[in-house]
C-alpha cells in the first residue's frame, strides 16, 4: 500500500488502465458498428417512406424501400446526374464543401448558410413515369435547423406528404411538427400557383372557403417562428435555388 | 448479509441520491418528459453506477492517491460509452431521444459519488450492490417525476394515451409547462418536501440563520 504513491507506480497504473479501457472500448466500437450504421440507414429509410406516406408499420422496412429508386441530382442544372455515386453520398458533406456547395448571402431563406449542388432524391415509380419523388429540405426554425423529407405527386406540385425527422424546437408547441394531425393537413396542398411558390403557413383554420386555400396550410399554434421556419424553408427549397428546375424538368420529362 | 441489504435498499428512500443528497439532478431535469426514455436512462445509469463502483473497488488497493479521481472517471467513461454504443446498435430509436444524455451519465455526481464515496473502500461485491441500490433509488425519483410530466404534459404513460388530448380531438388540455425542464424542478421539490415531511430526520440542520430584524417595519422608514 505504502509505495502506491511512487511515480513508477502511478505511471504504472496510468498506463495499464488506460490500455484495458481503450481495448474495451474500442472493441465495443468496432463489434456494434455495423448494427449501428444499419440502424441509421434504415432510420433514414423508414423516414423517407413515412413522408411520403407510404411506411406500413409492422412491415420489413428493407422491402419496402425496394419500391424506392434513389438518384443525385445536380440542382443548378436541374437533372439527374451520375458524376456523384449514390453509394455513400452524404448530402451534408456535399453541403460543407465549398468546391460543391454555394454561399447563399442574402438569398438564405431557408437559414442554411450553404446550399449544395447535389442533392439525394428519391422517387417512387418507374423511370419516366414516376408516381411521386422524395425530396430532402432543411431550414431553420426557432431553436434548431429541421430537417425532413417533403414528398410531391406525379405532378410534381401538389404535396403526398411533410416529415421532419430530426429538430429541435419546443415539445408541445413547435415540437407539434410531429403530430400526426398536422402532419395530414399537407397532402393535397399545392405548391406552386402560376408557377411561382405560394405554399405557406397561416394563422387560423384553412378551410375550403379560404381564398387560395389550396397552397394555405393551418400554422401551428403558439409556435409562429417555427411555423415561419416551415414556410421559409418550403419556400427556398421549392424556389429557384432550390428544387424548382428539377420540378419543372420532372414536369417536362427533361431531367 | 444484512450489510447487502441495506446496501441495496437504503439508498431507495432513506438515503436517496437525488432526495437526500442532492446529485444527479441534471439529468433528472432532462430525460423525464416520457418514461420510456426515463426508463432506458434509469437502467443505464444502475449498471454504470454498479459497474463503475465494482471495477474501482477490484483495483482500490492498486490506485495510487494522486490520480484516484482520473482513474474512477477513466472508469466511469469507458462504461459509459459502452453503454452508448450498445443504445445506438439495439436501441435506436430511444438512443436518439437521449441524444447527449448518455454520454452526460460521465457527469452524473452519482456515478461518481458512489465510487469515490463508497467503491474506494469496500470490497467488490458489496459495492456493486451499493451500485444498483443507488441507481434504484435514482430511478424511483426518475420515474414518479416522468409519471407526473407525461401524464399531465402529454397526456399519455409509456406512449399509450390515457387523458385523450385536445389536439387529438380529446377533453384533456396539456400543460406544457410540464414537457420542459424546469418543471421537474419543481417537482423534484415537492418530492424531497413530501419525503422530509415524512422521514423528519432528513431535514438538515439551518447552516445559517437569518436574524431577526431588530428595528420595526415602521421605524425602519
Amino acid at each position: 500500500m505504502a509505495n502506491n504513491d511512487s511515480t513508477q507506480r502511478t505511471l504504472l497504473v496510468a498506463v495499464v488502465l488506460c490500455i484495458v479501457c481503450a481495448l474495451v472500448v474500442a472493441s465495443a466500437a468496432v463489434m456494434l458498428k455495423p448494427a449501428q450504421v444499419a440502424n441509421k440507414a434504415l432510420d433514414r429509410k423508414a423516414n423517407i417512406l413515412a413522408a411520403a406516406g407510404l411506411l406500413v408499420p409492422g412491415e420489413s422496412i428493407e422491402t419496402q424501400f425496394e419500391q424506392v429508386t434513389t438518384k443525385i441530382v445536380d440542382l443548378r442544372t436541374g437533372k439527374f446526374t451520375d458524376d456523384i455515386p449514390v453509394k455513400g453520398f452524404e448530402q451534408s458533406k456535399v453541403a460543407k464543401d465549398t468546391d460543391t456547395s454555394i454561399a447563399l448571402g442574402d438569398d438564405d431563406l431557408a437559414k442554411i448558410k450553404r446550399r449544395e449542388d447535389y442533392a439525394m432524391v428519391y422517387l417512387i415509380g418507374k423511370e419516366g413515369h414516376f408516381d411521386k419523388v422524395i425530396l430532402p429540405v432543411r431550414g431553420y426554425g426557432l431553436w434548431s435547423t429541421l430537417y425532413g423529407f417533403l414528398a410531391l405527386e406525379n405532378d410534381f406540385n401538389t404535396v403526398a406528404g411533410l416529415g421532419f425527422y430530426e429538430h429541435g424546437e419546443t415539445p408541445g408547441l413547435g415540437g407539434e411538427v410531429d403530430n400526426p394531425k398536422w402532419k395530414a393537413l399537407w397532402p393535397g396542398k399545392e405548391i406552386y400557383d402560376d408557377g411561382e411558390v405560394a405554399i405557406q403557413l397561416v394563422k387560423g383554420n384553412v378551410d375550403a372557403s379560404t381564398p387560395g386555400a389550396v397552397n394555405k396550410v393551418d400554422a401551428l399554434s403558439g409556435a409562429t417562428l417555427t411555423s415561419r421556419g416551415v414556410s421559409n424553408l418550403l419556400r427556398f427549397w421549392m424556389g429557384e435555388l432550390g428544387y424548382e428546375k428539377f420540378l419543372s424538368n420532372l414536369r417536362s420529362g427533361e431531367a | 448479509m444484512s450489510m447487502m441489504r441495506e446496501a441495496l435498499t437504503k439508498p431507495i428512500l432513506q438515503n436517496n441520491p437525488i432526495a437526500l443528497q442532492i446529485l444527479g439532478i441534471c439529468s433528472a431535469l432532462a430525460v423525464t418528459s416520457s418514461l420510456k426514455v426515463t426508463l432506458v436512462m434509469c437502467i443505464s445509469v444502475t449498471l454504470v453506477t454498479a459497474c463503475s463502483s465494482f471495477c474501482v473497488s477490484l483495483i482500490r488497493n492498486q490506485i495510487p492517491g494522486s490520480i484516484r479521481i482520473i482513474v474512477q472517471m477513466v472508469i466511469i467513461a469507458s462504461l459509459v460509452i459502452v453503454v452508448d454504443q450498445l443504445l445506438k446498435a439495439y436501441a435506436f430509436a430511444i438512443s436518439k431521444q437521449l441524444s447527449v444524455f448518455v454520454g452526460l451519465i460521465i457527469t452524473n455526481c452519482i456515478v461518481m459519488g458512489r465510487a469515490e464515496g463508497f467503491a474506494m473502500k469496500n470490497p467488490p461485491v458489496a459495492s456493486f450492490v451499493d451500485g444498483i441500490g443507488n441507481g434504484l433509488g435514482y430511478s424511483v425519483v426518475l420515474f414518479s417525476i416522468a409519471v407526473v410530466r407525461e401524464l399531465f404534459g402529454s397526456g399519455k404513460l409509456f406512449g399509450y394515451e390515457i387523458l385523450p388530448v385536445v389536439t387529438d380531438g380529446g377533453w384533456y388540455v396539456p400543460n406544457g409547462l410540464l414537457l420542459l425542464p424546469p418543471s421537474a424542478f419543481f417537482l423534484i421539490g415537492v418530492f424531497i418536501w413530501v419525503l422530509r415531511s415524512v422521514k423528519k430526520e432528513q431535514v438538515e440542520k439551518a447552516e445559517f440563520k437569518i436574524t431577526k430584524n431588530s428595528r420595526s417595519v415602521k421605524e425602519a422608514f
